[in-house]
């Protein structure tokens, strides 16, 4: 797949300390690329890098195969953590000026506006003064300027935060459509549960270095720990006497007749052997291998990297 | 259109709308206009004209105390009991003077009754016209002089300040009024440096406090955001000097239109009073052409002043003083959170400009001295000082390199603003120092 933003190699170093060391990441075109890493670990850095806010002391940054130049923030969308609006500027106003510096022509800017306006119920809003709006308002004319100028590549900053569950739906659907019509996303986000549900590939910062890349999917097989969970009906002391010791059992749980049991298979074993096993002494009613969350691999992977050792 | 303009335009509109600056735009003329207006009007009132009688018991003095415009002598012939019976029963004169016979030999005789007493500078005026007539008098007795003679004997006299340069070519100067035209003048750059600095600095903390400056930077350069504020600011300023300047001159000639037919009516009266006054009217003639050439003088030094040349001066060094501190602002801006934590930064920023409106009061006095010479030329203090020295007279070479120092320094403190700036808008939550700002300006984009 063709990639719509290279990061090669990327050193940047402010007065202190090293906000990113040798960092390169490839998104492919068309995906929504996660951009994970605890607080500090560089990803606001590496964001402002893309948008030619600051520049890299070393490395480059290639949009489109292309070097990145300052046409290419016309291509970029960005929604930065930290956003707000000029309080006193009427909510229309405010719009339109962000749209012209994005380089739209002032009647495109009106047309698309409007239209974005009244799909977020904020028509009526217009004429008001941005100080007027709710927070969660405020939060869609950020998320309608950001994409007005329909980007190559829309960089997200934890763009859920401050919206309630029904704004969060409507904004990821919209994130959704988008990616559809072709645009590349990246997220940088917390939350680890949006990162499953609509992340393709992501990268892993701790600590101003990329620890983690590639697939969603193949990441989980990767940190796969072989762990299984089976649910049985029968007698647990009889489960627990089944198992042999090329397996390690977990923790159990009784609901009722049926029951469960994590089970770790030690140095890869296939799970008929755990089959065999058990089968003899219990009624087996189902066999599960059990993938880990992002969430898990996150913590462990930054608790690993973040060992005293290597500060 | 180019996304400067853009910025210049939001910059300026946003402030020309706010109910302020129309506010600050009719206000500030109108108490301009009135400080012009009311002393003028007032002078106009009869009110606090005091009507004197003057007992003259030596005949000395009729007719030749000068009037003023607050103070009118009248001359009656009768007892100094009969005066003061009528200035009890609140008669037509608001005080009555008394000479006695012995006033010649003993000038410490004469006496002022009153029940509201006259003004200090009303006695002195009075003391100093009686001397003027008994000196009169004196030199008529014993020198046999005319009174023509005896003012022809006291001129008037008044230095021409020329100043000759290297070619040997003399050029009148306009000396110490032309000073006061200047500093006049550099105090409202002071003013406006001050006002419009702050406002720049204001710009940048709202943008940074109100977390905008980080959607907008993704779209310009941090450098084009900072110079279309300053600008857009600086066209603000010029709106408002421009609206200030129309608004106070058309309050004036309005005003004058007005009072005008007061005032002619009555220096008609004046004039009348003056033809009545006969026998004495050579001397009175002779100090009225006197004052007059007095006036004249004035309005010849005035006339000195090259006005093309001190414009230009003022709007030069009001731009290029705006724009060398209104980036240093800027900066201090971008440096803080919010405008509690400016003052360590605004101190060393604010010395200079206070230090420059203090210096510019001894130019007055000494355009041409050393301090006034170096601090027209020091870029922080020049476009105060050098606005008082111009309207005096400067030579070319000095006007050049104290604007080309302007000029240069202006581009120097723009790219270490610019420095400070784009790491200070994206600094959240964080006491800078100066320690801190330098290693900002050391590290590279």
């Amino acid at each position: 797949m063709e990639n719509i933003l290279a990061v090669k190699n990327i050193t940047k170093e402010y007065a202190k300390h090293k906000a990113l060391d040798g960092v390169s990441i490839e998104v492919p075109k068309g995906s929504v690329f996660g951009l994970l890493g605890p607080n500090g670990a560089g990803k606001t850095s590496l964001i402002r890098i893309i948008n030619q806010i600051t520049a890299p002391d070393t490395g480059e940054v290639l949009f489109n195969g292309e070097k990145l130049k300052p046409e290419h923030v016309e291509q970029i969308g960005y929604l930065p953590e930290e956003r707000g609006l000029y309080k006193k500027m009427e909510v229309g106003e405010q719009a339109m000026y962000l749209a012209q510096l994005k380089g739209m022509d002032k009647r495109e800017a009106k047309e698309k506006l409007k239209a974005w306006f009244k799909k977020f119920e904020l028509s009526t809003w217009w004429n008001k003064k941005v100080e007027e709006l709710s927070k969660g308002m405020a939060q869609k004319v950020q998320f309608i300027v950001t994409v007005l100028h329909e980007p190559k590549l829309l960089i997200l900053d934890e763009p859920f935060s401050g919206f309630d569950p029904i704004n969060t739906n409507l904004v990821k659907a919209e994130i959704l459509r988008l990616k559809e019509e072709g645009t590349t996303i990246i997220l940088s986000t917390h939350n680890m549960g949006s990162v499953e549900e609509i992340c393709e590939h992501i990268a892993l910062i701790n600590r101003s270095k990329k620890i983690l890349g590639g697939s969603v999917k193949q990441i989980q097989q990767d940190f796969k720990e072989g762990v299984f969970e089976v649910s049985f009906r029968g007698n647990l002391i009889a489960f627990t006497n089944a198992l042999w010791t090329g397996c390690e059992l977990i923790n159990t749980k009784e609901e009722g007749e049926l029951k469960t049991a994590k089970v770790k298979l030690i140095n890869h074993q296939s799970p008929n052997e755990l089959l065999k096993a058990i089968v003899p002494h219990v009624e087996v009613h189902g066999l599960q291998e059990l993938v880990p969350s992002m969430n898990d691999i996150f913590i462990k992977q930054v608790q690993e990297t973040s060992t005293p050792e290597n500060s | 259109m180019s996304k400067i303009n853009l910025i210049i335009q939001r910059e300026y509109l946003t402030r020309v709308k706010k109910k302020s600056f129309i506010i600050m735009s009719i206000v500030g003329p109108l108490l301009i206009a009135a400080l012009l207006i009311v002393p003028t009007w007032l002078a106009t009132q009869q009110e606090d004209i005091q009507n004197i009688e003057v007992i003259d018991e030596t005949g000395l003095f009729i007719r030749k105390l000068k009037n003023t415009d607050e103070l009118k002598f009248n001359y009656e012939f009768r007892s100094l009991k009969q005066a003061q019976d009528d200035l009890l029963n609140d008669g037509e004169f608001t005080a009555v003077l008394h000479i006695p016979k012995v006033v010649v030999s003993l000038p410490n005789t004469v006496q002022i009754f009153y029940q509201e007493k006259p003004s200090n500078s009303s006695l002195e005026y009075m003391e100093e016209q009686i001397a003027k007539v008994i000196e009169n008098k004196k030199l008529e007795d014993q020198f046999n002089l005319s009174l023509e003679q005896i003012s022809g004997l006291r001129p008037r006299v008044e230095i021409v300040p020329s100043k000759i340069d290297e070619s040997g070519e003399t050029q009148e100067t306009g000396g110490t009024l032309a000073a006061g035209v200047g500093f006049i003048l550099a105090f409202f750059i002071y003013v406006f440096i001050f006002l419009f600095g702050v406002q720049v600095m204001r710009g940048v903390i709202e943008e940074k406090t109100n977390r905008i400056v980080e959607v907008i930077i993704s779209s310009v350069k941090p450098f084009q955001l900072m110079i279309g504020k300053i600008v857009g600011i600086a066209l603000v300023a010029f709106t408002q000097i421009a609206i200030m300047i129309l608004l106070t001159t058309a309050i004036v000639v309005g005003s004058q239109q007005i009072f005008k037919s007061d005032i002619t009516s009555a220096k008609v009266e004046q004039v009348k009073e003056l033809e009545q006054f006969n026998p004495q009217q050579a001397s009175v003639k002779g100090e009225e052409s006197g004052e007059n050439d007095f006036v004249s003088r004035l309005n010849d030094r005035i006339g000195r002043i090259n006005f093309p040349l001190v414009l230009g001066c003022f709007l030069f060094y009001f731009m290029g003083g705006y724009l060398l501190y209104g980036s240093l602002f800027a900066a201090i801006g971008s440096a803080v959170d919010n405008e509690t934590d400016t003052q360590q930064f605004m101190f060393p920023v604010t010395v200079p400009l206070i230090a420059a409106i203090a210096v510019a009061q001894a130019a007055i006095e000494n355009p041409d001295g050393t301090l006034a010479f170096w601090a027209s030329m020091i870029p922080f203090t020049s476009p105060i000082i050098m606005m008082v020295r111009v309207p005096v007279g400067v030579e070319a070479w000095e006007l050049a390199v104290s604007m080309g120092l302007l000029l240069l320094s202006f581009l120097g403190s723009t790219w270490l603003a610019a420095k400070i700036y784009r790491t200070g808008i994206l600094m959240y939550g964080k006491k800078v120092n100066f320690k801190e700002i330098g290693k900002w300006i050391m590290h590279k984009s």
